[in-house]
């Protein structure tokens, strides 16, 4: 893979952790007061994404959306803005942390209840195709989304009508504190369950940048040519608590042995060694990448501590569209 | 000295024990829902459980709201009694073909053949950014169903009470207990009692004005209640306790002496349970009252997430004593004799409270 488009997918990588981890160590202020679900251990699949999407594709996503959000171009200032429930927020303070839109890059939004944002990626997809425009529509899910009846119906008639969608799957294996094993047959596989249901799918390593990489370059040229919808699962894991600043693993749904193998596999370390074995040289750059993230997100935070609520009046405005 | 047969406890232990004696006496008793068996047991409701009665009785489950309600009332068709948990309210919104199509009308459509004994837990999110898909308070749309029970009980003594009491109703409830009530403490009987479902509580005589309320609004209500003596009012504070069905006669009963009406709901205001109330009242008997009657409720917009706007929409005992004040036409220079101070937060249920959930 060329130099410039891993340094690319590092950057990007690198600024969603950066964000990640900074929402966590600034949320003990107090200052976000509403409920966040970080990303952080599995930004990998976002990242890369982030450097194959095109700005006029559609993508939603579920309550842990920070990083699409991110990765599909979001505004950060009003993405931080809205975490902090100020007036700039990219939801106008109105929907917090678990409602992010940016209609500038075709953001439609992600949302809080599991599996209900699924549908929603499919109409986009229906009305691409019907207005025969170019794009694809790409909806994030979880493992747990797997069990909603949603689900088959929205990936039924995604796969009835040969519609431009990507399904992308972040099986992180547990649902807030549930493991697979309580919610889904010991042996199941998410992916052939799509396929079963009429779309071509895959799995994929979603810990490994290059991997991740190859798998949805593919799929999506292939969707993009007309192919008709897929379905990508890939394996990851979060660090942190399920919703929170915190870590979790002391209260016993998963184990430190568990919780280390993972933490062990951190994509970004592994990208960065590759790139610095391609070109040692690369050193510097890297590093100057990373310190303008840094300023740029602490500059973000800044930004949105000093914004102010959204005015009173605001309250009943936009209830119904004029 | 403390009573030997009751136990210092808050609202969610009272759950939890509710559960238990429900589960031990009955072995037809069995509890699920996302996270039951998780190590935060549902806010405490849940904890333990599965460890006493096995995980055939007591079990977490896939993210399937609508199907594991109809399985639910598969279940209690040969005679389980499902106690069916939700985290939110909103969860459950999945599920409201099995619910309304299916539970709510079984006993009726099939000519009063085979009843559906389930109990639904709903929890209701508040502050703490919740926001619009967390937070919302939908008692009216269950009540609107015929053939749903819908409880809200205020307190930890009820809410045991009022939970074994829908486990053993042989009809589906809906019973929707408050976040923030989850921390309230009492002191409450350790044997199994029963709370029944249509009466509601005087939790305070008064002779002027009836304030009737519901869920985490009652303790509001007696607060205010309790600074609107010192201006000389008595209010007459009546939980409701049960929303459906309701009990009109103790809410008459008590106009009948004060003459005057406030209701307080926690959900929207266009078609809400105070609607209800109040129409009912007035139908009845239009001259029952010397002022008009009024409510505080929420208003008709989706609950945001910011903590700059939901708290100007957040109500407390002050909104509801200004508002007892407007009813018998009171100058509202009293309100500020009272130096009624506001918590620093209105988005917390106690101090220690941190967030997330
Ligand atoms: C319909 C519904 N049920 C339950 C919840 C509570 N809930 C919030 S996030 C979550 C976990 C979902 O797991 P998964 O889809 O795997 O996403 P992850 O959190 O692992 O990213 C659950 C159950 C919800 N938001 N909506
Ligand atoms: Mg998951």
């Amino acid at each position: 893979m060329k130099l410039n488009l891993l340094k690319n997918i590092y950057r990007e990588f690198f600024r969603i952790r950066t964000i990640e981890e900074d929402l966590a160590k600034n949320y003990n202020d107090q200052k976000m007061r509403c409920p966040v679900h970080l990303s952080s251990g599995q930004e990998a699949v976002a990242a890369v994404f982030s450097n194959i999407v095109k700005k006029r594709d559609f993508a939603v996503s579920t309550h842990r959306g920070h990083a699409h959000y991110l990765a599909k171009g979001g505004n950060l200032n009003k993405m931080i803005a809205e975490i902090y429930g100020k007036e700039d927020g990219c939801s106008s303070g109105k929907g917090g942390s678990m409602h992010l839109i940016d209609l500038d890059v075709n953001f439609m939004g992600s949302t809080a209840i599991v599996g209900n944002s699924m549908p929603i990626g499919v109409g986009l997809g229906l009305s691409l195709k019907i207005k025969k425009q170019k794009g694809l529509s790409f909806v994030f899910l979880g493992d747990g989304a797997v069990e909603s009846g949603v689900f088959y119906e929205a990936l039924n008639f995604a796969a009835v009508k040969k519609l431009p969608v990507i399904f992308i799957c972040e099986n992180n294996l547990y649902s807030v504190y549930s493991s697979l094993e309580v919610r889904q047959p010991k042996n199941r596989k998410i992916y052939k369950l799509a396929r079963e249901i009429g779309i071509k799918s895959e799995h994929c390593d979603g810990m490994d940048s290059l991997k991740i990489y190859k798998c949805l370059k593919r799929t999506i040229s292939e969707t993009r040519r007309g192919k008709g919808p897929q379905f990508i699962e890939f394996s990851t894991y979060r660090w942190r608590e399920h919703c929170g600043p915190n870590y979790d693993n002391d209260i016993g749904y998963r184990t430190l042995k568990e919780f280390e193998f993972w933490k062990k596999k951190d994509p970004l370390s592994k990208l960065k060694k590759l790139i610095l074995k391609k070109s040692p040289g690369q050193k510097k750059s890297l590093i100057n990448i990373e310190l303008s993230i840094k300023k740029e997100v602490k500059e973000s935070f800044q930004r949105a501590k000093n914004m102010n609520f959204p005015k009173k009046s605001s309250l009943f405005k936009d209830v119904y569209a004029k | 000295m403390p009573n030997k047969n009751f136990f210092e406890t808050n609202f969610s232990n009272a759950i939890n024990n509710a559960l238990e004696i429900a589960m031990k006496n009955d072995k037809n008793v069995i509890c699920y829902g996302l996270g039951v068996t998780d190590p935060k047991g549902v806010f405490g409701t849940t904890t333990g459980l599965e460890k006493k009665f096995g995980k055939h009785r007591v079990f977490d489950v896939p993210t399937s709201e609508n199907a594991l309600t109809g399985i639910g009332i598969g279940a209690s068709l040969n005679n389980l009694r499902c106690v069916m948990t939700h985290q939110r309210v909103d969860f459950f919104l999945l599920a409201m073909d099995q619910l309304v199509n299916n539970a709510s009308k079984w006993y009726y459509m099939y000519g009063g053949k085979k009843s559906v004994p389930i109990t639904i837990r709903l929890i209701v999110g508040r502050g703490w950014g919740q926001g619009p898909t967390h937070s919302q308070n939908l008692q009216s749309w269950f009540a609107h169903i015929p053939g749903l029970k819908v409880v809200m009980p205020s307190n930890p003594y009820d809410a045991k009470g009022m939970l074994l009491s829908s486990i053993y109703d042989p009809n589906p409830v809906i019973f929707l207990e408050n976040r923030w009530l989850h921390y309230t403490k009492a002191s409450i009987p350790k044997k199994k009692y029963f709370v029944p479902i249509n009466k509601a509580k005087i939790v305070k005589k008064g002779k002027d004005i009836t304030i009737v309320s519901m869920s985490y609004l009652t303790p509001e209500a007696i607060i205010a209640s309790k600074y609107l003596e010192k201006l000389k009012i008595s209010s007459e504070v009546i939980d409701l306790r049960s929303i459906k069905p309701i009990d009109f006669l103790t809410i008459r009963k008590s106009i009948k002496k004060t003459k005057n009406l406030l209701v307080l709901d926690t959900g929207f205001k266009f078609c809400s349970v105070s609607s209800e109330i109040i129409t009912s009242i007035l139908e009845k008997n239009h001259k029952i009252l010397k002022n008009p009657p009024n409510r505080l409720t929420m208003p008709d917009i989706p609950e945001p997430t910011s903590f700059g706007l939901t708290k100007h929409i957040y109500m407390t005992h002050l909104e509801i004593i200004s508002k007892v004040l407007d009813i018998l036409k009171i100058n509202k220079k009293y309100l500020k004799k009272l130096k009624i101070s506001k918590p620093k937060f209105h988005d917390v249920p106690n101090e220690g409270f941190k967030g997330p959930f």
